[in-house]
């Protein structure tokens, strides 16, 4: 079972809704099914192959080629196989979905999984806000998976989380873990400002020194046992989280008081930087 | 022009219990007989007058704020794709105005009674009334914590009181009159509630919330409404809220009302976790008093949103659940609360709140009485009458659905022990020509000649639910605007007004006091009549 590999033809004027480009959409169907697929080109119904080249059929392993930075809604619900893109992608990657991996080569638009199932997105470029994140009105955003980005975020990462994984390789920009009711994000370079605000439970874990807001306390430094075991479930996605005692060690700020809430960031102090205070 | 051919015709206005006879139509109106008309065949079919909604929230300030409240709601709803019959929206628990026009005549309900609309939104409302295609629409005026009525019972002035009425009426376009937690808004804004039906209310020293019952409802028999007052009770959803509600039906004494979703005012126990259902009660009390008419105001589980003039209580139910709230204070005359809601079979609260609802369509024995209404979108959004319509026909479903509730819920309820089945010709009663009568709308909810051309085909179905929520054909004024789901038509619907007499100096009386006491002047106040589509000004009637 070959792939089906999908290249981007004609770039759309307007944003181009794609939820189609998932394997539980094309898994089962045939090269001319595929090709006639309904695509929503702002207002109006278009077939996919008016966009794009279309090779394959029958597989759950899709390969997206271009620039598809007006594509929204890119395995939207998926819940199996393995979607990649090449090149760009846009708005609500994988958003709702419950299983199966995306992994992108490039940048990805804002809502990059929001609420989200399970399953595993990562992506190699920046990525933009509320990834992870529940949509404007609900009361919850992913409730599993993973998420990895290696370059930098926009605003509000995790906005609403309560369960899973979200990893950011760059820094994160404002209100990264907003509101958050569980779940982790780990913050590899940091985040800006307002990190873990209006946050009620869950864990922020941030490598580089973050802007605190005036409800977090200081409550202790040390070398929490979970975070090994912990390590060892990121070291899996090729990540590394410092944990032994002679490298340094965590502060733990617990807040955010005025909601009130039982969040916790573990800020990481290196060995140095630690005997130094 | 249109015939109708082969259908068993449910007619209850008329005794006609599945009898097989032709519906003839011209010009809007059913007529004895058509020569060489179109006809269709409706072999095998029921025939049904159109649905009529006696209480419905769909236009206005408060479905509005519940509409921008809730988007996580639009997303996942299944979306109206602009067509050539009909317009873009969203369905859900909050449907925008044009969807709400689809999704009611789909259903097979041609004329809808918007429940509680605050004058100083009035035009507000009739815009959205206006994009509400399809459905006839009336209103009712939300008069019970207005304070310049307040003011007058206050001192005594029920003469004034009556003119004022009559042009507020008027000013807002309504049709009939609502009492929402009477007093009660009004003390919400000290922070207060009206618990008490002889206790003044907070800022007044003689006016009590049955004073204000009373007042309305004589004013409304003065004028000679065909709306009875639509009351809402004090005490809206408090476990032991029973006494309020029978202590507020004996109050009336013997004056006409129509008692809005009494589900909500029938329970007992001291607490959340003693509250039962006292549904048999005050169903007693509905059979052996004729003066009363009521809708059912049921809830089925699943999400949904709240909204109600009664501030308080939605601060009461934001509190209860951590949900998003909303709450709106319309000036002098009322407020509004909105909050979202989940209705969960294994909350004992709302596992009551359903059987009670039920319970009560069931033991109000006068199916003339007791009308099919979920207090959209409060228990369940009204396209979820057709699962109502189902727990009522069959027992067996019923007792299904509670074959999952706990020994603890089941000893709360009564609806076990209910074995009646409602018939055809029942259902027909309470879903169209009970509610037409109590709203007092002569030529809607039967089929006799000179009714109104509003009529509904199903296929006949063992699957009750699928054959009330896919009508095979609805006709609007003559018009089919539906036909096997699809949309053929939308015809704008009809503004059903009143116009009751007043003395035209009662303006010399009103003026001054938006001078003192309101934003808004009092030129730019009225609803102008240019803003209804298609008025129909309905008689007032003599109520001796």
């Amino acid at each position: 079972m070959s792939a089906i590999r999908l290249t981007l033809k004609e770039q759309p004027g307007v944003p181009l809704e794609t939820e189609v480009l998932s394997p539980d959409a094309l898994a089962d169907l045939a090269h001319d099914e595929i090709r006639s697929l309904p695509v929503q080109l702002g207002k109006r119904r278009r077939r996919l192959d008016d966009f794009f080249e279309i090779e394959g059929e029958r597989s759950d392993e899709i390969e997206v080629h271009g620039d598809l930075s007006l594509l929204k809604w890119i395995g939207r619900g998926m819940s199996r196989g393995r979607l990649t893109i090449h090149g760009n992608v846009g708005m609500h990657l994988g958003a709702y979905m419950t299983g199966g991996s995306i992994e992108v080569h490039g940048d990805a638009g804002d809502w990059v999984g929001a609420e989200m199932g399970d399953g595993l997105i990562s992506v190699h470029g920046n990525a933009g806000g509320q990834i992870g994140a529940a949509y404007r009105g609900s009361p919850t955003g992913m409730r599993g998976g993973t998420i990895v980005i290696d370059g930098s975020t926009g605003l509000e990462v995790g906005m609403r989380m309560k369960k899973g994984t979200i990893v950011i390789g760059d820094t994160a920009k404002d209100f990264a873990g907003l509101q958050m009711k569980g779940g982790n994000i780990v913050l590899l370079a940091g985040a800006e400002l307002r990190t873990g605000a209006w946050m009620i439970r869950g864990t922020i874990i941030s490598l580089k020194p973050i802007a605190m807001l005036p409800t977090f306390r200081l409550a202790r430094s040390y070398n929490p046992e979970f975070l090994r075991l912990y390590a060892r479930f990121l070291s899996g996605l090729g990540i590394t989280l410092p944990c032994a005692a002679d490298e340094g060690r965590y502060d733990l700020y617990s807040g955010d008081v005025s909601v009130p809430g039982k969040g916790e960031i573990f800020v990481w102090q290196p060995a140095e930087a630690a005997a130094s205070r | 022009m249109l015939r109708i051919v082969g259908g068993q015709v449910y007619d209850p206005a008329h005794g006609i219990d599945g009898v097989v006879q032709d519906v003839c139509i011209q010009d809007g109106r059913i007529v004895e007989n058509v020569d060489a008309a179109p006809t269709i065949d409706a072999s095998g079919m029921i025939v049904f007058p159109g649905g009529v909604d006696v209480h419905t929230h769909v236009a206005g300030g408060s479905i509005n704020f519940a509409r921008a409240m809730t988007p996580e709601d639009h997303r996942r709803t299944t979306a109206f794709i602009r067509s050539q019959t009909n317009r873009a929206g969203v369905g859900g628990m909050t449907p925008t105005t044009f969807a709400t026009g689809y999704l009611y005549a789909g259903m097979g309900w041609t004329t809808v009674n918007e429940a509680a609309v605050p004058i100083l939104s009035a035009k507000h409302t009739h815009e959205e009334l206006r994009d509400i295609p399809i459905v006839d629409k009336s209103c009712c005026v939300l008069l019970a914590n207005n304070e310049i009525l307040l003011d007058l019972l206050e001192a005594g002035e029920m003469e004034r009181a009556r003119e004022v009425v009559a042009w507020q009426i008027w000013a807002s376009k309504a049709y009939g009159v609502k009492a929402v937690n009477p007093g009660g808004v009004a003390a919400w804004k000290y922070g207060k509630n009206a618990e008490q039906l002889s206790e003044p209310v907070d800022g007044y020293h003689k006016v009590t919330p049955a004073k204000i019952v009373a007042g309305l409802a004589q004013i409304v028999d003065d004028l000679g409404l065909p709306h009875p007052l639509h009351l809402h009770c004090n005490n809206l959803g408090v476990p032991g809220n029973l006494t309020t509600t029978l202590e507020t039906m004996q109050n009336l004494d013997g004056r006409r009302a129509h008692m809005a979703h009494l589900q909500y005012h029938a329970y007992g126990g001291d607490d959340w976790s003693t509250m039962r259902s006292e549904a048999p009660q005050l169903a007693d009390y509905m059979n052996a008093h004729r003066n009363f008419t009521t809708d059912a105001g049921a809830v089925l589980f699943g999400d949904t949103v709240t909204i109600t003039a009664d501030g308080p209580w939605q601060h009461l139910l934001y509190k209860l659940t951590g949900r998003k709230w909303g709450n709106l204070d319309v000036e002098n005359e009322t407020g509004c609360g909105i909050v979202p809601y989940t209705y969960r079979p294994t909350n004992l609260v709302n596992a009551v709140q359903w059987a009670v609802g039920l319970e009560l369509l069931l033991l109000i024995d006068d199916p003339w009485r007791v009308f099919l209404t979920t207090d959209h979108p409060n228990g369940a959004c009204f396209w979820r009458y057709p699962e109502i319509i189902q727990l009522l026909m069959c027992r067996d479903f019923r007792r299904d659905c509670m074959a999952g509730q706990s020994d603890k819920a089941l000893s709360r309820i009564h609806l076990p022990d209910i074995d009646r089945e409602y018939t055809l010709y029942e259902i027909a009663t309470i879903t169209s020509a009970g509610p037409a009568r109590a709203l007092g709308l002569p030529r809607k909810g039967h089929l006799g000649v000179g009714a109104d051309a509003d009529v509904v085909i199903y296929d006949q179905d063992d699957d009750v639910a699928r054959m009330f929520g896919h009508p095979r054909y609805v006709i609007k004024g003559g018009e089919i605007v539906i036909e096997d789901g699809d949309i053929r038509a939308t015809p704008e619907g009809r503004g059903l007004l009143v116009r009751p007499p007043h003395d035209e100096q009662i303006e010399a009386f009103l003026r001054p006091l938006f001078e003192d006491y309101y934003t808004m002047s009092f030129d730019n106040y009225s609803v102008e009549m240019e803003r209804i589509q298609q008025p129909e000004i309905c008689d007032c009637i003599d109520t001796e």
